[in-house]
């Protein structure tokens, strides 16, 4: 296995998800077929069965989330992969995850929409779908890789952060980057840290399945191990059982936000470019991130002060982050295959700090560097 | 009850169905089938789906799952994938699996998955205060079939075993000891088993369709009933409106996580192995 990742390897970036799923010690994949991404499932199919893993094609996203949050349940790392459509079919179970804690991983390669949409056609459409797409008000980590060696360490870290914090994570890939092929040099297993859920010290008699340690996190037993308890979507107390006793529910939903909210540093991760001394900074993520990063390059040549600013973590937003931003540079120029959405976001966060421009495609044709560039130097 | 109470979480009661339900009949034969096959608590699963049947997992002093609506059977498939010595029992009700969960009904049975499906049929959405399911029959009255549903009625049974199922039984709450030998028999064979149990809801549907209380609705049970042998006897005029019970199909085929094990071996065997070794976690 070290030998094997160790050698570089043209790698398209749904392959990519595969290989750092696997890393992870993924070993239940349950999916839907829909492109694009579909590969995903075709290499899961492959290469859990060799491993002692199990691949299933269910009969919709519906049952395919279903499925993983079961098999998680039962103690197995498990993830599912789909696109738009399938997403959106899959809320009512991320929903389920979020209030049963219950780790879980979803890659979204997103493509465009509404509906059907494009179906071979790029976009970052569901930027918000990932945030606020089930109901309620619900704690969820999304993190959006912009090349394939990213798309393998994300996908790892995606896994250990459902794991550590029992939430479902959601890899928010798109199309460009999912079937895009680049040579990759994979870690070594042993450079990379790999996070496996907390079982419970206490012994089953007083185990309480929802009583949180001291990060705000319940320790997890797998069912069949010997600790019997009750799993459910309804609001609940520490042992699991429903209640709609206000204090409870309150504390619980409040708990469910603050296990991620707490813990920001460790679950934010972003990547900077030329942003020290920048006036003009591109925030940009995914498939927009790669011209976005050419074009603060060529204004540099043409001497103008620009830099790249790429969230890694989509959701908790980088809030912290983008306000130190917003208090330096005059423009904030946010380039995404959608009408607005983390557009919307930037400004609620900087409100009249630094004006923000968006630069906004959903025709299915990538954002070239020049257009970002030209977005550049109308505001110098 | 006795002896059955070290299978119940006696601390939940009283439970939260209405005087007259059935389904705490149904409940008392899925335990008493439990005893009789002496089930490991910790290495069986009960999970349930959405409605008054499926609230009955909260009782239930085992690995105990309340799903999304519909989906039970979709979240018990990935529970017995990743662990396929455990016993994984299903509760849900008609609505429940018949139309928000048809297709993954359909779609377990045709894999022959080793779960067990106690379904309550009690004809009617009992939780959300008695609208119709697909299996409320044709002119009974619902709160949104006023004037009488005018849609043929599942079969659920016959869509089991058409489907792929490899056992499928059906009982009353008035022959509760033979839901009870069914159940047994269900959970006894290795793939998908269907065991409908046919509930009373004497609130949501008894009311509205001149059936009185819940014991009278036990006596329609007991006179409308008949026992499959018996049935095989007799002409379509006969059984026009009857409900057959008792072992209706039983059939052993191949179980899918075995033969999903059979696949794997299979692969080893070609390549010699593949198996990474597992990773160290921190």
């Amino acid at each position: 296995m070290s030998q094997m990742v160790e050698m570089a390897r043209l790698m398209q970036g749904n392959e990519a998800v595969a290989e750092g799923a696997l890393v992870a010690g993924v070993r239940f994949f349950a999916g839907y077929p829909i492109t694009p991404s579909t590969e995903i499932a075709e290499i899961m199919a492959e290469r859990l069965p060799r491993m002692g893993g199990k691949f299933m094609q269910m009969e919709d996203e519906l049952a395919s989330l279903a499925a993983v949050i079961g098999a998680s349940l039962a103690g197995l790392k498990s993830m599912t992969a789909t696109s738009g459509p399938g997403f959106s079919l899959m809320q009512e179970n991320i929903g389920f995850a979020a209030m049963a804690e219950v780790p879980c991983v979803i890659i979204n390669v997103q493509r465009s929409g509404p509906s059907t949409g494009m179906p071979t056609a790029p976009a970052q459409g569901d930027v918000m779908q990932a945030r606020w797409g089930t109901h309620g008000d619900h704690p969820v980590i999304v993190l959006s890789p912009a090349s394939v060696r990213e798309v393998f360490d994300l996908t790892v870290r995606a896994v250990n952060l459902a794991e550590k914090y029992r939430v479902p994570v959601i890899l928010l890939m798109d199309e460009v980057v999912g079937h895009l092929r680049e040579k990759v040099v994979l870690p070594s297993t042993g450079e990379m840290q790999i996070i496996n859920r907390l079982v419970p010290a206490s012994n089953a008699a007083g185990y309480l399945p929802y009583r949180p340690d001291e990060n705000g996190v319940p320790p997890m037993a797998s069912f069949g191990d010997g600790y019997r308890y009750h799993v459910t979507g309804l609001a609940h107390d520490e042992q699991g059982m429903p209640t709609s006793d206000p204090e409870v529910v309150e504390n619980l939903l409040q708990r469910l936000h603050n296990k991620i909210n707490y813990h920001l540093a460790d679950i934010i991760l972003d990547d900077a470019f030329y942003l020290e001394d920048a006036q003009v900074v591109v925030l940009a993520y995914g498939c927009s991130a790669r011209p976005a990063r050419h074009a603060v390059k060529e204004a540099r040549q043409k001497g103008i002060k620009a830099g790249l600013y790429r969230p890694l973590t989509l959701w908790p937003f980088p809030e912290q982050r983008v306000l130190e931003i917003a208090r330096r540079a005059h423009t904030i120029i946010v380039p995404e295959m959608n009408l607005g959405q983390y557009r919307l976001e930037v400004e609620r966060v900087v409100r009249n700090l630094t004006q923000v421009r968006g630069l906004h495609r959903v025709h299915g044709e990538l954002i070239e560097p020049g257009d970002i560039l030209a977005a550049i130097q109308e505001v110098v | 009850m006795r002896g059955l109470e070290r299978y119940l979480r006696m601390e939940k009661f009283p439970h939260i169905w209405c005087p007259g339900c059935g389904n705490g009949i149904v409940l008392g034969s899925l335990l008493r089938a439990i005893k009789k096959l002496d089930l490991n608590q910790d290495r069986a699963v009960i999970v349930g789906g959405i409605g008054c049947s499926s609230r009955a997992v909260g009782y239930l002093d085992f690995n105990t799952l309340h799903t999304t609506h519909g989906r039970a059977l979709a979240y018990a498939t990935g529970i017995k994938m990743a662990r396929p010595e455990l016993n994984v029992i299903v509760i849900t009700g008609d609505g429940d699996a018949t139309a928000i969960g048809g297709n993954h009904f359909i779609h377990a049975a045709r894999r022959n998955i080793d779960l067990t499906v106690l379904l309550f049929n009690n004809n009617i959405y009992g939780m959300t205060g008695g609208q119709f399911s697909p299996m409320t029959p044709v002119h009974k009255k619902a709160t949104t079939a006023p004037y009488g549903v005018i849609e043929p009625n599942f079969d659920i049974a016959e869509l089991a075993r058409v489907a792929g199922a490899s056992y499928v039984g059906r009982s009353t709450t008035y022959h509760s000891g033979l839901l009870s030998e069914l159940i047994v028999e269900g959970i006894k064979n290795r793939g998908f088993s269907l065991i409908e149990a046919i509930t009373a809801c004497p609130t949501a549907y008894g009311r509205r369709n001149s059936m009185k209380g819940g014991l009278e609705m036990l006596l329609w049970q007991k006179e409308n009933a008949v026992l499959v042998q018996k049935a095989e006897k007799m002409d379509s005029n006969e059984l026009a409106g009857k409900i057959i019970i008792g072992r209706l199909h039983s059939q052993a085929s191949p179980e899918y996580t075995a033969v999903y094990q059979q696949l794997v071996d299979g692969i080893s065997q070609k390549t010699g192995g593949g198996m990474i070794a597992p990773l160290k976690g921190t």
